[in-house]
């Protein structure tokens, strides 16, 4: 039975010779991870399980991002409880306040999810690392539970939509763009379920940020996980970041899949999603005049250096418009002292922006940019849910940094080409 | 697994966002959790169920976040049992793992409306609206998934040791 590449991961993982869709499997973990918001559930249920050590001291990784620097006494406590676990687990990568960044952002960067891993997370954007040719997806904090105290999860086998993308992205259109036009196309449950496999000339012409934009959000569309195929783009980050040997998976020539789609880049512009779900999507020049209050630039989708460097390139030299809060994250300590070097910080703040130590605060309504009722804000976020980042009347609109940067410049939404002119 | 009581209803992709909110995510108490659930979308969701009640969903039902604290809010409010035309799949593994019972059907999803009496037997996979005397059939668990049902969520199953 010809497999796809999704498939051949968890095949291996799961010592079988070969898998089929809708097959239910005991897999084999490389990494399991959480956050302060799933960890200290995680953490309860394994000490329910009764279990005393994690399976694998050096593959559990928690990351403190989701309310870090502690926003209230009860997220301070969960995070102590966190350390407290980490600390008496003698876990290798725990990464608390000064270390940490959001952990999708982190987790890749840091070698901790290689090219050919089989890795879940207690988070629903662990789908990111599919970027690296590696098998991601998110869980529940119970299955987190079970990871670390086995190093292994029961999957149901997914079937696969296939992508094949060929040109190349115009100038101001990005990852963020792609994934958005995707989920506009097929929907949020369009991928429900399965996998959604990335190949062709254009995917190898996009850049490992773009990759890791697009599969963050294939949860958006529903999918069990996205992931690109494996090229010399990857190759080389993996010499950069890789602690580990890789392994390298293909899809099987004849893999069946559920769909297949074609995307010429070349033909894509800024796509916004409008309230209330990511699939409202409209292309630039669809979107009219809306009026906006806020702008947010980071997140686990869109806080990589690329990303700022595509929005310093709007912002610099310019202001943020009359009425309109800028608030840029940066998404780990790294990217932030690149930014630093670059000399970003000090263009954003003179652009009027303000800009956050990292954590994933505004995105999912935390703090750090909470909306008020009837306020409007781009967001270079992944979800645009009723209330997602504040009051219920409020309204977020999904963009790519380089459209968010130019909306905060000219105070509506707005192309960077626009800006450019 | 039997179950009876009023449905509450719920359209299309129903989020765990809505179904609690993430500014309440600085805690993991079942209990304080359900005393926030749905109330973006419903605020009179609590004034309008008992416990054993039925929610009913459309497509998608759960899509978003991966936070366990939504299907253990819903579980924690006494509903019952939580019928769909189809569940987004981290939610789907929540329940299953957590122990809230769920299924998915859409014709009971299309057909049941909010305040009918519904009872389901999922052991028979019959779900029937007593209000209008219509029945409806589902689909069993594969064995795999109704092992972890039976032992009461994934942490009775690796207790007593169902997988590992």
């Amino acid at each position: 039975m010809p497999m796809t590449m999704s498939q051949k991961i968890l095949a291996a993982h799961a010592g079988l010779e070969s898998v089929e869709a809708g097959q239910l499997i005991l897999c084999k973990l490389d990494r399991i991870h959480g956050n302060d918001i799933t960890s200290p559930v995680a953490i309860r249920e394994f000490k329910k399980m009764g279990f005393e050590k994690v399976a694998n001291p050096q593959n559990v990784t928690l990351i403190m991002d989701h309310f870090v620097p502690n926003k209230d006494i009860k997220a301070a406590q969960q995070c102590k409880c966190c350390r407290e676990f980490a600390n008496e687990q003698e876990l290798e990568s725990f990464y608390d306040v000064g270390r940490m960044g959001i952990e999708h952002a982190l987790i890749p960067e840091e070698g901790l999810v290689v090219t050919g891993d089989v890795a879940i997370g207690a988070d629903s954007h662990t789908c990111t690392y599919g970027a690296l040719g590696a098998f991601s997806t998110g869980v529940g904090s119970t299955d987190m539970a079970f990871g670390m105290a086995t190093g292994k999860a029961w999957f149901k086998v997914p079937s696969a939509l296939k992508f094949v993308l060929t040109g190349a992205l115009p100038k101001y259109v990005s990852g963020k763009d792609l994934i958005l036009h995707i989920i506009g196309m097929i929907g949020v449950d369009g991928a429900r379920y399965k996998s959604m496999e990335f190949t062709g000339p254009g995917a190898h012409s996009l850049s490992m940020p773009d990759r890791l934009t697009v599969c963050n959000m294939a949860i958006e569309a529903g999918a069990k996980n996205g992931i690109f195929e494996v090229d010399d783009v990857t190759l080389a980050y993996e010499k950069e970041h890789a602690k580990r040997e890789i392994r390298v998976f293909k899809a099987d020539e004849d893999a069946e899949y559920d769909a297949v789609y074609e995307i010429d880049l070349s033909k894509l512009r800024p796509t916004v999603a409008f309230p209330h779900l990511p699939e409202n999507t409209k292309t630039i020049d669809e979107c009219g005049d809306v009026k906006i209050d806020q702008v947010v630039i980071g997140s686990c989708t869109n806080g990589l250096f690329k990303d700022m460097h595509d929005a310093d390139e709007i912002l610099k030299g310019r202001k943020v418009a009359k009425n309109v809060r800028a608030i840029i994250i940066p998404a780990t300590q790294d990217i932030y002292l690149k930014c630093l070097e670059a000399g970003f910080i000090r263009d954003f703040i003179e652009a009027g922006c303000v800009v956050s130590t990292p954590t994933c605060g505004p995105c999912l309504g935390g703090y750090m940019g909470i909306l008020a009722e009837g306020e409007r804000c781009v967001s270079t976020t992944n979800r645009n849910f009723v209330g997602r980042m504040g009051h219920v009347q409020s309204e977020v609109y999904l963009a790519s940094p380089a459209t968010a940067a130019a909306s905060a410049v000219l105070g509506r939404i707005a192309s960077a080409q626009e800006v450019m002119r | 697994m039997k179950c009876k009581g009023k449905a509450v209803k719920y359209g299309d992709n129903v989020d765990t966002d809505v179904i609690i909110p993430a500014r309440y995510l600085n805690t993991s108490d079942p209990r304080e959790l359900a005393a926030h659930c749905m109330e973006d979308i419903d605020k009179s969701f609590h004034s309008k169920i008992a416990e054993g009640d039925i929610m009913v969903g459309g497509e998608n039902f759960g899509c978003g976040s991966s936070r366990e604290h939504a299907p253990i809010a819903i579980k924690a409010s006494g509903i019952s049992l939580v019928i769909a035309k189809s569940f987004a799949r981290i939610f789907y593994r929540n329940a299953i793992n957590i122990g809230l019972a769920i299924v998915e059907c859409s014709e009971a999803a299309q057909a049941i409306e909010e305040g009918h009496e519904v009872s389901a037997d999922l052991d028979e996979g019959v779900i029937t609206d007593l209000t209008t005397g219509k029945s409806f059939k589902t689909e069993p668990f594969p064995a795999f998934i109704q092992n972890i049902i039976s032992a009461g969520g994934l942490v009775n199953a690796a207790k007593s040791g169902i997988i590992a």
